[in-house]
């Protein structure tokens, strides 16, 4: 089969303005579902933790059910069954009034599936720590809160840096998955674009580029966040 | 909330259970081609000379950056350009899971690799074994019984990620419910249920996984 070249076409409108937008919402599902994976993945991470049977039996059942049903069925569950399963007010009010409910549930689906993972290594991090600090705090008469708070948690997120790193990765390549709710983001449009020029092997290379140049930056920004906050006389990591 | 009817679920079940069948094909022989793939990426990374090696080192971390879906997408455009003429989208998809997957064995068989004492390999080239000898025979086989959990574990992810294929509209598992589900425009019931089906069967297998560990970590 002939395949005509014609690199110029990312350069030239609308598809050079397609590619930016892809980057923007890429960028913006990615970010908002990071916040929300931290902020479920370390409340879950603790709870798996904690010495209380009931909070750890929550913690692994949430990690259990979202680690075990692929990404892109999280997502149509989110999206076309919930609005269904919940009272009819409120599922009207998603279905009417909501703005691009395909981004935020996508935000969500994405934030709860990656919270299932930093819970994981949340609680790698807080249980390398060792029983030593934790016995040694009690003896000291700290509370649970207060071993949390100033002993536990300040060391088990400089262990969790690294691989958070990985699960930084993890979201920007995963919200390549919005596609399927009708999200443009990156990978949306470059498909698009391909639609519209019959150039495939031009717009996939400039959305490949783009994650590949996405990860680097967050690749360089963690270690970055890594150097600043090492402990003193510790093997710095990274 | 409307009243669920799962009797067409029932009644698509052989449409499904095809799809199923699907499913388990493309991932089983994309496992045995990415373990196989990734195993020799690992050793060419381990012992090849530099440009060679870093070639290999290129492949996976080039691959590990980019999105599966962006992966599937290629070889669907680039599978049939490169033989061609037109392959089905089972093909281009076992081409595309084979090659993404290799990229990711082969970091847990590198690791594994690392984790036989030099002392193995060292031994084995005394004996007089050539170094592709001592892989085959000394620290591959041990490599490759210590990482099996990761491994499977890993295999457990390309089941989930098997689902994608979706994209290309290849009749696996999610594809067959999605269709039905549009059909009888029974949305709920078709996506709970393959929801079910998705946990029950990678819920086991990584228990039986787990089981497995423990077994290793006794022994």
């Amino acid at each position: 089969m002939q395949y005509r070249w014609n690199w110029t076409i990312l350069f030239v409108e609308p598809y050079f303005g397609w590619l930016l937008a892809g980057v923007k919402w890429t960028l913006l599902v990615a970010g908002a579902a990071w916040f929300i994976a931290l902020a479920i993945g370390c409340v879950v991470g603790v709870l798996g933790t904690l010495p209380s049977r009931i909070c750890r039996a929550i913690a692994s059942a949430y990690v259990d059910v979202f680690r075990n049903i692929p990404l892109l069925l999280q997502l149509f569950l989110w999206y076309f069954v919930l609005p269904e399963l919940l009272p009819a007010h409120f599922g009207l009010w998603i279905k009417r009034d909501l703005s691009m409910p395909e981004y935020w549930f996508s935000v969500v689906g994405l934030g709860c599936f990656t919270a299932s993972r930093i819970a994981e290594q949340v609680r790698a991090g807080i249980e390398s720590i060792g029983a030593g600090q934790r016995m040694a705090a009690a003896a000291m008469g700290f509370t649970t809160a207060q071993t949390y708070r100033y002993i536990l948690l300040p060391l088990a997120a400089r262990n969790v840096l690294p691989p958070l790193t990985s699960e930084a990765l993890n979201i920007i390549k995963n919200s390549s998955l919005a596609l399927t709710v009708g999200v443009l983001e990156l990978t949306g449009q470059s498909r698009q674009i391909e639609a519209a020029t019959f150039q495939g092997i031009e717009a996939l290379t400039a959305a490949t580029v783009v994650y590949v140049m996405l990860t680097l930056c967050v690749i360089v920004g963690m270690r970055v966040i890594e150097r600043r906050v090492a402990i003193p006389g510790t093997l710095g990591r990274g | 909330m409307r009243n669920l009817d799962w009797s067409a679920v029932v009644h698509a079940w052989p449409f499904l259970w095809q799809g199923l069948q699907t499913s388990f094909v493309l991932v089983a022989l994309a496992m045995a081609g990415g373990i196989l793939l990734g195993t020799m990426i690992a050793v060419v990374r381990l012992s090849a000379s530099r440009p060679v090696a870093a070639v290999a080192a290129g492949y996976v971390n080039g691959l590990r950056s980019v999105p599966l879906i962006m992966v599937i997408f290629w070889f669907y455009l680039l599978v049939p350009l490169f033989i061609g003429r037109p392959v089905g989208a089972f093909t281009s998809a076992l081409v595309a899971f084979t090659l993404f997957e290799a990229a990711y064995y082969s970091e847990i068989m590198r690791a594994g690799i690392n984790g036989i004492s030099g002392g193995q390999m060292a031994a084995a080239l005394a004996i007089g074994m050539t170094r592709m000898q001592a892989y085959r025979y000394v620290v591959l086989p041990q490599a490759l019984r210590r990482m099996t959990p990761i491994l499977l574990t890993q295999s457990i992810a390309l089941f989930q990620d098997s689902s994608l294929v979706y994209v290309i509209g290849l009749h696996d598992f999610m594809t067959s419910v999605g269709i039905v589900a549009n059909r009888e425009a029974r949305l709920i019931e078709f996506y709970l249920f393959a929801a079910l089906v998705y946990f029950a069967i990678c819920f086991s297998a990584s228990r039986v996984v787990k089981r497995l560990q423990h077994r290793m970590a006794a022994a």
